[in-house]
């Protein structure tokens, strides 16, 4: 088996398993078999969906640097995988809110994606989770060209409205939001530090043009 | 963050839920029997020091509600108390040791009787009574919690506030040593709460210092805390160290933090949402996973003890 082989047939299968090991432990606390999911059990399902898909998100965004910094380009072999983690778990906590929090009631769930900014903006970040996922398969990804690229950057505002949906969320105690904020901005900080050097690099190596007389 | 330590309270130390049952209709059997005619003070309130203690002396109520009440775990392990994390299940643990002898309790402002009490001989003028009450946390979420405590109505007229005395405000112990919530800014400690003299005065307000008939879990309060059932939790000041009749309008925590989302009043009311959530539906602890949430009643179902007390004012304005 050469490299790309044991990526795709044995590294790629175990990283799998691992991004669901959290279902896994949701599951096995709500049958109280791993722990338990105490006295409101749809909250903390909704809860931890909801930080597994942040974590995710983080995740994500950081295979790109890593890699640069790093030399490991397998990394980038991974990086679909870890996005489209990041969508199913948004999915989950969209689905508990939408089945066990807000019980299908269609009405309610209008009144709250009007009246509750901070449901309108977690909301807004899966509709772009979804484009993304329905987007993410290699042919449709070529028939794209260019503008694939320019879809997929929206995992940045993403990465915002998700953290942003959190903060304005809990109640007083802001100290996880605040630690995904700050993750978030070192990833993004990453990204625009990468850019203004590359555009300077290639400023100072373009050949000036000489003046026309 | 997977698992917590889990609390250390002996099963010993706990009235089983079966027994309480039983014991319950012992004792009301017993009342029936006997007579529940009590004057107040005659039991005199003795709380044991002894952590979940029984107490003796409790009369049933007829304002106690028949609805079933959450575990004691439940009861314990899900709550609010900032002073001791912001988590649901922190308290239970950070209030472990939390120290509640001795205790004094100021009582100030404009009353004929103030000073400093100690908080056995606070309790002594009064009557302990069990109120199962329902509780509506303004997060949306409830509880049936049987709370053992003094009415708080015979307190405010013990100490015979004079005719100024608009208002009665409270205060949480503020002790930085053994409240490590008290580090992090969440809130303007101490923790501070208050009631007109007329809601203060109306038969439900409970001083609370037992659940399940006995003391009440350092987590929950202790020793000594306010229970309003018509109000949504936050006003349920914890650990009370001061009373103050006061003229003017008290500052209140959650309001003080953010006021339009906190109002002094904090009347339970489905048709007043709390700006980041609906307040219609509530879901009650301890059912399962698929269990439907249940409608928020209007004062949490208590409309007709405190209706009377708002007919002149709009609760949309004064939420």
């Amino acid at each position: 088996m050469n490299t790309l082989q044991q990526i795709r047939f044995i590294w790629k299968p175990i990283v799998f398993l691992i991004c669901l090991l959290p279902v896994f432990l949701i599951v096995g606390d709500a049958f109280e078999i791993t722990g338990r999911l105490g006295a409101n059990p749809v909250e903390a399902i909704l809860d931890r969906f909801g930080n597994w898909a942040l974590r995710f998100i983080m995740i994500t965004l950081a295979v790109t640097p890593l890699r640069r910094i790093s030399g490991w380009n397998w990394l980038s072999r991974f990086r679909r995988m870890l996005g489209l983690f990041s969508f199913f778990y948004a999915f989950m906590h969209f689905v508990t809110w939408y089945v066990l929090d807000r019980e299908m009631r269609v009405a309610d769930i209008i009144e709250d994606l009007i009246e509750r900014p901070f449901i309108t903006v977690g909301f807004t970040a899966l509709v772009l989770l979804i484009a993304l996922a329905l987007t993410s398969f290699t042919a449709i990804r070529q028939r794209m060209g260019k503008r694939w690229q320019s879809l997929h950057n929206m995992v940045y505002v993403i990465g915002i409205l998700g953290v942003w949906h959190y903060w304005w969320q809990v109640k007083k105690d802001v100290t996880e939001p605040i630690i995904y904020a700050a993750i978030l901005a070192i990833l993004l900080a990453a990204r625009i530090i990468r850019h203004l050097h590359r555009r300077r690099i290639l400023r100072q190596s373009s050949p000036r043009v000489p003046l026309q007389s | 963050m997977f698992s917590r330590k889990p609390i250390k309270i002996r099963p010993s130390e706990i009235t089983s839920e079966s027994n309480y049952l039983n014991r319950r209709d012992f004792i009301r059997a017993g009342a029936i029997a006997g007579g529940s005619l009590i004057t107040p003070g005659v039991l005199a309130a003795v709380v044991p020091e002894t952590r979940l203690a029984a107490l003796s002396n409790v009369a049933k109520s007829p304002l106690s509600t028949d609805e079933r009440p959450n575990s004691f775990e439940d009861i314990s392990t899900y709550n609010n108390f900032y002073e001791f994390g912001l988590g649901k299940d922190d308290p239970a643990i950070q209030a472990e040791n939390f120290k509640t002898r001795p205790w004094t309790i100021e009582v100030s402002g404009h009353a004929e009787k103030t000073g400093t009490f100690d908080f056995d001989d606070f309790m002594k003028p009064f009557d302990l009574e069990e109120r199962i009450y329902r509780m509506r946390c303004v997060e949306a979420w409830s509880m049936v919690i049987p709370w053992v405590g003094i009415s708080l109505a015979d307190v405010v007229k013990h100490f015979q506030p004079t005719s100024k005395a608009q208002y009665v405000a409270f205060e949480t112990l503020n002790d930085r040593e053994q409240m490590p919530g008290l580090r992090g800014r969440s809130l303007d400690w101490p923790y501070r709460e208050g009631l007109t003299i007329a809601e203060a005065t109306n038969p439900l307000p409970i001083l609370a210092v037992g659940i399940y008939g006995n003391v009440i879990p350092n987590q929950n309060g202790a020793p000594i805390r306010l229970v309003v059932p018509w109000k949504y939790g936050f006003k349920g000041i914890k650990s009370i160290v001061k009373i103050h009749f006061s003229s003017t309008r008290p500052k209140t925590s959650w309001n003080m933090a953010a006021p339009n989302e906190y109002g002094f009043y904090a009347n339970v009311n489905p048709e007043v949402n709390h700006p980041r959530w609906s307040q219609a539906r509530e879901r009650r602890i301890g059912g399962s996973v698929f269990a439907s949430k249940q409608d928020t009643l209007m004062f949490n179902g208590y409309g007709d003890e405190v209706a009377h007390l708002y007919k002149d004012l709009d609760l949309r304005r004064n939420f």
